[in-house]
């Protein structure tokens, strides 16, 4: 469980996090989402105690961070790929953790076998890929067992056997009841992994609730339609409240309105429809919407800025 | 993978130790190469210096004045050496604490540890205790080498002369309290070439800089400097010929706050700094 309440963080002048406020609970995967530079990462290290907040509190299993007792016992943070001496062995850099708060040595080889770093051990983590180097900060985090997991981007740098082992390491552990807080900038990678979103932009708590939730709130739900009669089944449509806009391939899109009352429109006043068709808004396109005026970094046109949050996979399954 | 299926806090989950926390660094500081060749070259130039010392001055000692014959101190040049382990002994200071920022290790350290004076003063016991043991070795070790090699008719110096134990063990004891005076440079400034920078300026460049002055400004300065502090505590031979330094352990004690006063600024500013 945490608790974060009205926290406020300025860098210099900066504003990075502006009044958040969200409870993350257990035994569910929690997705963190916002674009770059929205307070994600700042947010994290304060929740871990690295970063002061100008105002508000945040607590962990009721306690400030700086109050646990033996803290890698209660939270687990993977806060950035390779923040490890790349002249230290994986080994030894988990080690030194572990005896700080008097977790085994056995432990040690436990956790880098669960990584699948076991024949690396005692090799330097200079001489780690991005992927090994994120494993090893999972195995940091998994270290001391903890009930509440933070993961700041943890598939940067894996390759898709590597997301997939991520994707269903951290579904078993919400699914052993702990609290599991993933931030992500890969939107259709939190469909498939999180229960829960907090979404934030600039700093400020946009949304909170399911996936499934949190795409029924944006607008980008329509039907597709296509008739032999548009112009009589628009005005129609137009007639009980529905909106028409017309798709590049000669179909009508239609918002606020069911596909199953278009249906009976068309079939009450004899109309041919040879589509029709509900079209839900990816966890992507749900996300632009919601964080359209929140985008820290504009480009030169607002969409560059957003194509850089469509995981390469998506954008090639549009195509 | 054990399993925690409880949210809730262990009941009888202690507080973490000193101990734990002394051995977190320990590991730390043994497992990076660095260490170990640093303490290597310290070992290497410091007994190099007191080999070239005791195998030259022998064969040169007729070319010496008189003047000098007297105020010969085979003390003081068997541990002329130390100058260069007070060098690198801050280099290893300053690593110790900067790589951590460096390579971003910080943050792991302080999620597992959030008590940011007792980080400081717990990597601070570590390296003091390597550094002493390494500082008693490097100038007990340079004595006896400088020693066995000169032979007639150059003097050599024993253990139990007068003056002579207080400037080998005092001489290596320089050698922690400066390296963790870098130490705390290094928690304040929080980068490694900066804060090596700031050692050396310190160490060799001040005390150049100051030379320049008149001496009735110069003086009271320089005597307060680590070279010089350093300098009085390996010196035998002449020690007390002017009211114009400190004695020996007056400076070491002068030299210890600057070591503690660094540190616990340093300590100040991580509690308030973002990690």
């Amino acid at each position: 469980m945490i608790e974060v309440r009205a926290v406020t963080k300025n860098y210099q002048d900066k504003r990075a996090v502006d009044d958040l406020s969200f409870d993350i609970q257990p035994g569910q995967v929690t997705g963190f989402l916002g674009p770059n530079g929205s307070g994600k990462s700042t947010t994290m290290r304060m929740i871990m105690g690295l970063d002061a907040p100008d105002s508000g509190s945040i607590r962990i299993n009721g306690e400030p961070y700086r109050n646990l007792p033996l803290p890698l016992r209660e939270v687990g943070a993977l806060l950035e790929a390779k923040a490890i001496h790349p002249g230290r062995s994986a080994f030894n850099h988990l080690w030194y953790l572990a005896r700080s708060n008097d977790i085994s040595r056995s432990r040690v080889s436990e956790v880098l076998d669960l990584v699948g770093l076991e024949d690396v051990g005692n090799k330097r983590a200079g001489t780690f890929s991005l992927g090994m180097g994120q494993r090893l900060g999972i195995a940091a985090a998994l270290l001391g067992d903890p009930a509440v997991l933070l993961f700041d981007e943890p598939v940067n740098g894996l390759d898709p056997e590597g997301i997939l082992w991520v994707r269903n390491l951290l579904r078993g552990l919400a699914a052993e009841g702990r609290t599991v807080f993933v931030s992500s900038h890969l939107m259709s990678e939190m469909a498939l992994t999180a229960d829960h979103l907090v979404v934030i932009g600039r700093g400020k708590l946009i949304s909170t609730g399911t996936v499934a939730d949190f795409i029924a709130k944006s607008s980008g739900q329509f039907v597709r339609v296509r008739s032999t009669q548009p112009d009589e089944l628009n005005a129609l449509i137009a007639e009980h409240g529905g909106h028409v806009a017309k798709e590049d391939d000669g179909a009508f899109a239609v918002k606020d309105m069911k596909a199953s009352a278009i249906g009976e429109l068309a079939g009450h006043a004899g109309i041919f429809l040879h589509e029709l068709s509900p079209q839900a808004a990816s966890l992507e396109e749900a996300f632009m919407e919601l964080t359209r005026d929140s985008v820290e970094y504009h480009g030169s046109a607002v969409d560059t800025v957003l194509a850089s949050h469509i995981n390469p996979l998506e954008e090639s399954r549009k195509q | 993978m054990t399993t925690a299926t409880s949210t809730a806090r262990p009941a009888a989950l202690h507080h973490y130790r000193v101990s734990s926390v002394m051995g977190a660094e320990w590991i730390k500081m043994r497992s990076v190469r660095s260490t170990l060749w640093t303490l290597f070259t310290m070992v290497v130039i410091t007994f190099g210096v007191a080999i070239i010392a005791g195998a030259v001055i022998p064969g040169q000692w007729h070319t010496f004045t008189a003047e000098q014959h007297a105020t010969f101190d085979p003390t003081r040049i068997s541990l002329e050496g130390l100058l260069f382990g007070q060098l690198v002994i801050g280099v290893l200071g300053v690593m110790v604490m900067s790589a951590e920022y460096g390579t971003g290790t910080i943050r792991a350290t302080l999620a597992a540890i959030p008590n940011r004076p007792l980080i400081v003063a717990t990597k601070a016991a570590v390296f003091a205790i390597v550094a002493t043991v390494a500082g008693q070795v490097l100038s007990f070790g340079a004595f006896f080498i400088t020693q066995l090699l000169l032979r007639s008719p150059a003097s050599h110096a024993t253990l139990a002369q007068p003056g002579v134990l207080r400037a080998v063990v005092g001489g290596g004891l320089i050698i922690p309290v400066l390296g963790l005076f870098a130490m705390g440079l290094a928690s304040i400034i929080r980068h490694t070439a900066g804060a090596i920078t700031a050692y050396v300026g310190t160490l060799l460049v001040l005390p150049l800089t100051i030379d320049a002055l008149p001496s009735s400004i110069s003086q009271p300065i320089l005597k307060c400097l680590p070279l010089q502090i350093g300098d009085k505590m390996t010196t035998v031979v002449n020690a007390h010929q002017s009211g114009s330094s400190l004695s020996p352990w007056v400076g070491f004690g002068l030299l210890c706050v600057y070591a503690l006063a660094a540190l616990v600024i340093g300590a100040g500013l991580m509690v308030r700094r973002d990690a």
